[in-house]
């Protein structure tokens, strides 16, 4: 037997269960899901194309829950990437308590969820303590999750939730970079913020990218933070994706369903793609 | 120059302070007020969840968030552990679910990436490309196929449904993979001339490097899972089956200082895990790095 055909059967050995899986439980059934987003309904399977994506572009809480989510990812992963390297960068000064620090950072990871949102309820509840603290400083109440604040509520818990992990891979970024580099640049008097964007973005830049997409995937989970806050039909300015496709469970319209989850894809490796290509650009004369 | 110096250090050592102290906060608010009664609870809280029970208890006009009890009372727990058979079914099904998915992810992964590792090849970068792009995915993507395959396969609204496509995520597959592939090429060679096979030099070589790894990633799954919400809400229909979790948030409005005790009690595992092997979490968290390559 010649040795490509015994390495192709030994990789494969190792692959396969994982390959098998992935086949079973996503690929197959992701493939069942765009069949289903091109047909009139599973009773009726005539192939009707773009017809159920044009239905849920006109589809109104299809497209609230879409800007909801777009308008919220476009704050707060931005958000993320850059106070995550803020942090990152505070903890590089020599401080005392700097471990403690970064435990104290990375301590909202293992706190479950619910637990969260109580605390965030007594916070932010119309009766609340911000709005109590609001009233004693004479100022007006605002009902923060039910009105357009709500975003800005979930922002600052997607925020404290998230930053101590991308502090941390912004840690090790950092001390990555070669030494010798930055010794250089002090000995030619470079100013830190020369240092920060010539020589420390640049090496970062792989990073960025990293913590871009990891905050976009954690942006989409936020649903979960805010159907513990508010149910299943929340005030419209937090009415996400995940709740449109969980309602529309609820009527197991397949082809609605389908459409969104195919749409929903289509997006992300878009998305993908177009970072990945600004990171080539950005990053291209350093080695990764 | 140095005044200047120090200056500054003082003022970055005082905004991390601030910062810290705000990310703890949560945390510490919910342990200490699980040590709260229920009559405490409503007294500095009634406002917010205004409590059922709100006839027989003093209700303040302001709220109060309070840090130290009055009388540290065992009283929620107590009604957590013995009167409420309930909570801790629950925290039950968080385990069979979580604990299955951790040990068969990992796994299942760890066999993978050793595949990643020792074999390139044009058609096996494009499968691990494909990967990670699988792994960017949002739920909002994937559960709809999972749904579909778990109602064929017959095992929705069984624990399956949430374990089986758990088992075969491909996080811990481009994790596992990058540590593997930093594992020196000669020391996989060394063994096979040693005339061990692959699956010995995946066990006995391989797997002993990556140990630290493996840890990291276990850590870093558990947690994923033990806070699910979207997969149990979809495909566990049953109330009675669904993690804790999930059951947590439904919790009476009656019952907050329960819920702070169940919090804590929930938060336990994933303390433990952190305080034990917090730098082996930091490190798998570093080692991620970039998606690429």
């Amino acid at each position: 037997m010649n040795a490509k055909v015994l390495d192709l059967m030994h990789s494969m050995c190792f692959l396969g269960p994982s390959l098998l899986g992935v086949l079973v439980f996503f690929i197959v059934p992701f493939g069942v899901v765009v069949y289903y987003s091109l047909i009139r309904s599973n009773l009726n399977p005539e192939f009707v194309f773009l017809d159920n994506f044009k239905a849920l572009l006109h589809n109104s809480s299809f497209i609230t829950a879409a800007k909801n989510t777009a308008f919220f990812s476009a704050v707060a992963v931005p958000l993320a990437v850059i106070l995550g390297l803020a942090l990152a960068l505070l903890l590089e000064a020599r401080i005392p308590l700097k471990s403690q620090f970064r435990t104290f950072f990375l301590s909202p990871m293992m706190v479950p969820v619910a637990s969260v949102v109580l605390i965030w309820q007594v916070i932010f509840n119309n009766n609340g303590v911000l709005n109590s603290l609001i009233t004693s400083l004479g100022g007006n109440t605002v009902d923060w999750l039910n009105s357009d604040y709500g975003p800005l509520v979930v922002i600052t818990l997607f925020l404290w939730k998230n930053l101590g992990y991308n502090m941390i891979l912004f840690m090790s970024a950092l001390a990555n970079i070669p030494r010798e580099l930055l010794e250089v640049a002090d000995v030619e008097g470079a100013s830190p913020l020369y240092k920060f964007f010539a020589i420390k973005l640049r090496y970062l830049s792989p990073t960025v990218l990293f913590v871009a997409i990891l905050s976009l995937i954690n942006s989409f989970k936020v649903f979960r933070e805010v159907y513990l806050l508010t149910g299943n039909y929340p005030y419209e300015s937090l009415y996400t994706m995940q709740h449109f496709m969980n309602n529309t469970f609820a009527s197991l319209d397949f082809q609605k369903l389908s459409a969104a989850a195919v749409l929903m894809a289509v997006v992300m490796v878009i998305i993908i793609a177009v970072l990945f290509k600004i990171e080539d650009w950005f990053g291209k004369d350093v080695e990764g | 120059m140095r005044k200047k110096r120090l200056i500054g250090r003082t003022a970055v050592f005082i905004t991390s302070a601030i910062f810290a102290i705000a990310f703890l906060l949560p945390t510490v608010l919910t342990i200490t007020n699980s040590f709260m009664t229920q009559s405490e609870i409503d007294a500095n809280y009634g406002q917010v969840f205004q409590s059922a029970n709100s006839g027989s208890t003093f209700i303040s006009e302001q709220v109060n968030l309070k840090f130290i009890p009055d009388k540290v009372s065992l009283s929620q727990y107590v009604r957590v552990l013995f009167q409420s058979p309930e909570y801790l079914l629950k925290f039950w099904n968080s385990v069979i679910l979580t604990v299955p998915i951790v040990i068969l992810q990992v796994g299942v992964a760890s066999i993978a990436a050793y595949g990643f590792t020792r074999w390139r090849g044009k058609v096996r970068a494009a499968i691990f490309f494909f990967y990670v792009i699988l792994m960017l995915m949002p739920y909002q993507v994937t559960l709809v196929p999972n749904y579909l395959v778990s109602r064929w396969l017959g095992i929705l609204n069984t624990r399956w449904a949430i374990i089986l496509p758990g088992a075969f995520a491909p996080f811990s597959v481009f994790l596992l993979t990058k540590y593997m592939r930093r594992i020196p090429v000669s020391l996989i060679e060394a063994a096979k001339l040693d005339g061990a096979g692959e699956w010995q030099i995946f066990t006995k070589v391989c797997l002993p490097q990556c140990r630290a790894a493996l840890y990291s990633i276990a850590i870093l799954v558990f947690i994923d899972y033990w806070n699910m919400v979207e997969q149990p809400l979809i495909l566990l229909a049953d109330a009675e089956k669904q993690p804790l979790s999930v059951y947590l948030s439904q919790i009476n409005v009656g019952e907050v200082g329960v819920a702070f005790a169940v919090a804590t009690i929930y938060m336990i595992p994933t303390l433990l895990l952190f305080l034990h092997g917090e730098e082996y979490l930091v490190e798998g968290i570093a080692h991620q790095g970039s998606v690429k390559g």
